[in-house]
């Protein structure tokens, strides 16, 4: 890894923090329950530590500033659009602060399962303004490098149901009413999202990995990618 | 930012703005009393009381662990949460709303702690301006010595000491607020602050606001038409007649 540092911030970014301070390296995974994000980023892990190198891993809704009260209001089902959204903008602020710039700064590569595209494409999908959580987002640094698994709605139903029994409240859109059933929230809902983050890709240009295919096979991809940015 | 008025909700919001100390909630306060005796629907909404985000903003405070953009983002949740649920639907049933603060603190506070004002203001752009605010300014030193005096120790962000303007809490305290004074002067013109001399005793004062409100807002229109409801008590015993009367029937 070079020792050459910089960032860029997508909008104002953050008070008393430059933007040449922070090296290291953001690297974004991206996708819907069940599209193996986690089982990716914990393979990444593991390679990445025991070739030796630092890492760090952030996800959403995992903030000890807001995440027990962010997880007891969705539970309830009492907030509203835009205090939702500014709940895991908060929580998204808190890790960014006091993770994700430190560890920049020290050099670690951040692992985010998650980042700001997943928050934005779920407000889009709400009718939430692209001004506004453009403007709201601006805080956040532009990855080195952000990698979008897409799965086919039918299979992420597939893999949901197998892993769960059950398909999440939240992952099918249901506070929507898109359909009383949760089978067919799921897959309208999760056929939104696709079309959000197509939207998104073309402002945040992500790579996109088609995670049909076996762990394995996704994971061979993705560390070939990694290793050429590490390289950067 | 277009006011409530000019969005054409039937309500209207009036919002009181100011230093700690300046007296603002002592004359929101008497404002809200007046207003209630006359049978005038209205409801009263303060900074930083939604019982949803109450524990996280707590939480953050004590532990001292909110940065300059946490500490914006956490109050913009709270300010939602109050505005999608409460402010909203009472402006749209012609309620007068009373804010004991709104989005100009944000505004003034936050931008003092380092975040972009364009930032600040697009977070908040969701939101309609007030009907009328009021602006309570008292002299730096005044409101100094009222909060000052009543309570001697200070709160770690209240005094602003995540800024290290100094290790002084005293003198923490009173740069901060007289930046915050500047930030809300530096807005007053465009947001049409009226601008309310709080040096004044408080029951001048409190004839200053309420001869504003009468001449900003034809109050009779928002006079409740039938009494208050019920005590649940009472209605409860009017259903179970009601009931009786079913099965006699």
């Amino acid at each position: 890894m070079s020792a050459k540092k910089s960032h860029k911030f997508y909008g104002h970014g953050i008070p008393r923090v430059k933007p040449e301070d922070l090296g290291g390296k953001l690297i974004v995974v991206e996708g819907a329950d069940g599209s193996g994000r986690s089982t990716q980023i914990a393979e990444l892990v593991n390679w990445l530590e025991t070739s030796g190198r630092p890492t760090v891993q952030v996800g959403l809704k995992r903030s000890t500033l807001v995440s027990e009260e962010l997880e007891k209001a969705q539970h309830g089902n009492v907030l509203s659009r835009t205090t939702l959204s500014l709940f895991y903008a908060t929580d998204f602020a808190d890790q960014l602060g006091n993770i994700i710039i430190p560890a920049l700064k020290a050099g670690f590569i951040v692992l985010a399962d998650r980042y700001i595209y997943t928050l934005m494409a779920r407000d889009l999908v709400r009718g939430m303004d692209e001004k506004w959580l453009k403007n709201l987002y601006g805080i956040a640094p532009v990855p080195d490098a952000v990698f979008y698994l897409t799965v086919e709605p039918e299979e992420l139903v597939q893999r949901n149901l197998s892993k769960n029994a059950t398909l999440d409240y939240w992952e099918s859109g249901m506070d929507l009413g898109l359909s009383r059933e949760v089978f067919d929230s799921f897959l309208k809902y999760q056929g939104a999202m696709g079309e959000a983050f197509r939207l998104l890709q073309k402002t945040y240009k992500f790579e996109i990995v088609d995670a049909n295919r076996s762990v394995g096979a996704v994971n061979k991809e993705l560390r070939k990618k990694i290793s050429a940015v590490l390289e950067e | 930012m277009k006011t409530f008025a000019e969005m054409n909700f039937p309500g209207r919001l009036i919002a009181v703005e100011g230093l700690d100390g300046s007296g603002k909630s002592t004359q929101i306060y008497l404002l809200k009393r007046w207003l209630e005796a006359e049978g005038i629907k209205v409801y009263f909404s303060e900074w930083n009381s939604s019982e949803l985000v109450k524990s996280a903003t707590s939480k953050g405070k004590k532990r001292e662990l909110l940065t300059p953009t946490t500490f914006s983002l956490i109050h913009a949740t709270d300010f939602a949460d109050r505005y999608e649920r409460h402010l909203v639907p009472l402006l749209r049933a012609g309620y007068i709303v009373l804010c004991d603060r709104y989005v100009f603190t944000a505004f003034a506070r936050d931008v003092t702690r380092g975040c972009p004002a364009e930032w600040v203001r697009g977070n908040y752009s969701f939101a309609c301006a007030p009907d009328l605010t009021m602006f309570f300014k008292a002299d730096l030193e005044v409101s100094l010595n009222r909060i000052l005096e009543g309570r001697p120790k200070l709160k770690f962000f209240e005094a602003g000491m995540d800024l290290r303007l100094s290790t002084d809490p005293y003198e923490s305290f009173k740069i901060f607020q007289g930046r915050i004074l500047e930030q809300y002067m530096a807005m007053s013109k465009e947001f049409n602050f009226v601008v309310m001399d709080a040096n004044e005793n408080v029951e001048k004062q409190q004839v200053l606001v309420r001869k504003l409100v009468s001449e900003k807002i034809d109050l009779k229109k928002f006079k409740r038409r039938s009494p208050l409801p019920l005590p649940p008590s009472l209605a409860g015993d009017h259903l179970e007649k009601e009931e009786s009367e079913d099965k006699a029937a």
